[in-house]
């Protein structure tokens, strides 16, 4: 199959645009979340959304309705709990992360009929996204990337320093709190599309790959977007000619970007 | 004249250990106040609590006479931490993006910056000495540059506050010259009032005018003339350092 063929194909399409957009939007968040040391915040909250689809598919309701709200208090829970236990935040997104796969777990064993359904959401199939799943990636999209160009030098000084960041003004706290919730709906919506398992991958890996080349902020914002479409892209046309899962070559394609910037920033030093 | 900081009674702790306690002190326009103390005596915590980065506390804090609670020009005052306090080395930022940061206390939503701030950004990076780094990222500078950027930062904004939190301590001795000679400037012909936390004694008396000495409570509070008669501090100085401080401020 030649590449043009491949796009006159309409889930190829639908896949390639929702993939790439939330690429875009993983990236972009990722970028503050990795130079917060909150890398593995989105890791948690997949898993708390992986608890919330198994809640909902065990009382029969439709899962996005269960996990928004769900993961948006996990992400409130994470930090508060950062902020004012004394716990470290991997401790805290550590916590989250178990008691939602548990519930998870657990769901899936007390009910015996939609096993299958929950392991779609585990794994995702990008390549059987709807024309509406398109639309609601495009839309959030836009939401979070126009917050992020508001609120750009603000989130960049928290994330440098989040104590100077009070000292000028900024409300910190205000902040941090935008960026997880930003982060959990981008994280529900993205399981649905990619899978619990790769939703962390995208957040951090087009993140750290441009960290290593870039020369300032905005370099390495436009990198890792850069890094996460094109790992999308390479993803998703491999596992269309080799029959591979998407997911998990979206996130080889990630790694194998990774490892090439790695070695490109050693060769220039 | 309004004072630019007046505290009473300020008492401030966590849990229940008290750190500071019953802090009383005036700083006047011009004024540059070197804050000295041992360790482990509130000098950075005091500045904290100042600049509304840690509370809640008890007693009065006015900057430039207004309720600290109320305050929120923060434009005015120019803040220099710690070096390698809370930022993180690794950050992708480059020194002009570092040093723009300094002009957000100005700015309301959205805080774009634009070709005045710009300009300004550069004249006080000229100012430093920094303008060929403007394009390196922050963490790879050395320390003593790193310093100058961060020094930018706070002067980013003209203002007339300068806090500092031991800001000589990455510099080697030909920077840490020209830092204060430039501090100094600052205070002399453009009246900017200094607040400098310092463990560097016998440079205290060369370049301030009032010294603060914290020990949880203000223990001295007066201009270096006071300093040097009171027998008292020989005690907390011993009596060979009380001189040479006094030795460099005359």
């Amino acid at each position: 199959m030649e590449i043009i063929s491949l796009f006159s194909l309409g889930f190829v399409v639908r896949a390639f645009v929702a993939g790439a957009f939330i690429a875009a939007l993983c990236a972009i968040l990722g970028n503050f979340l990795v130079l917060k040391k909150l890398s593995l915040i989105g890791d948690g909250l997949s898993h708390v959304s992986f608890g919330a689809i198994a809640l909902a598919l065990f009382f029969g309701v439709y899962p996005l309705l269960v996990a928004i709200p769900l993961v948006l208090a996990a992400s409130y829970f994470v930090l508060k709990l950062s902020q004012r236990a004394k716990l470290y935040g991997d401790a805290a997104i550590g916590i989250v992360s178990a008691v939602g796969v548990s519930i998870g777990v657990m769901l899936a064993s007390l009910s015996n009929g939609f096993n299958v359904d929950l392991f779609a959401y585990l794994f995702g199939n990008i390549l059987a996204v709807s024309a509406a799943e398109v639309w609601l990636s495009i839309g959030l999209s836009a939401v979070v990337l126009l917050a992020i160009f508001l609120l750009f030098n603000d989130l960049m000084v928290v994330s440098f320093d989040e104590d100077y960041a009070k000292m000028v003004g900024v409300k910190a706290s205000r902040l941090n709190l935008m960026l997880t919730w930003l982060t959990a709906i981008t994280v529900v919506l993205a399981v649905k599309v990619v899978g619990v398992m790769l939703v962390s991958a995208l957040l951090i890996l087009p993140a750290v790959s441009a960290l290593q080349l870039a020369k300032s902020f905005r370099a390495a914002m436009a990198l890792a977007v850069g890094a996460g479409v094109l790992s999308v892209l390479i993803g998703i046309t491999i596992s269309v000619y080799a029959d591979l899962p998407a997911g998990a070559t979206i996130v080889l394609a990630n790694f194998a970007i990774f490892l090439v910037s790695l070695l490109w920033r050693k060769v220039l030093r | 004249m309004t004072p630019i900081i007046n505290v009473k009674n300020l008492c401030f702790g966590y849990g229940s250990d008290d750190i500071l306690y019953g802090v009383t002190f005036s700083i006047t326009p011009g004024d540059y106040v070197a804050l000295s103390g041992p360790n482990g005596a509130g000098k950075s915590t005091l500045i904290k609590v100042l600049l509304g980065l840690a509370g809640p506390y008890r007693g009065k804090i006015e900057l430039f006479g207004q309720n600290r609670k109320l305050f929120n020009d923060w434009g005015r005052i120019g803040y220099l931490p710690q070096q390698s306090n809370n930022y993180n080395p690794l950050f992708p930022a480059t020194a002009r993006e570092v040093v723009r940061m300094g002009l957000l206390a100005g700015k309301s939503f959205p805080k774009i910056f634009n070709a005045a701030d710009n300009e300004r950004v550069s004249v006080v990076m000229k100012l430093m000495g920094i303008e060929k780094q403007k394009n390196k990222m922050v963490g790879e500078l050395s320390g003593g540059q790193q310093q100058k950027v961060f020094l930018a930062r706070a002067l980013a904004s003209n203002p007339s506050l300068l806090v500092l939190d031991e800001p000589s301590s990455a510099l080697d001795p030909l920077s840490r010259d020209s830092f204060f000679a430039l501090l100094e400037e600052l205070n002399q012909e453009h009246q900017t009032t200094v607040i400098m936390v310092t463990h560097d004694t016998p440079q205290i008396g060369r370049y301030a005018k009032t010294l603060l000495y914290l020990d949880k409570k203000v223990v001295f509070y007066g201009g270096f003339n006071d300093f040097c008669q009171s027998p008292d501090m020989g005690g907390y100085f011993g009596s060979y350092s009380q001189h040479l401080i006094c030795h460099q401020h005359d």
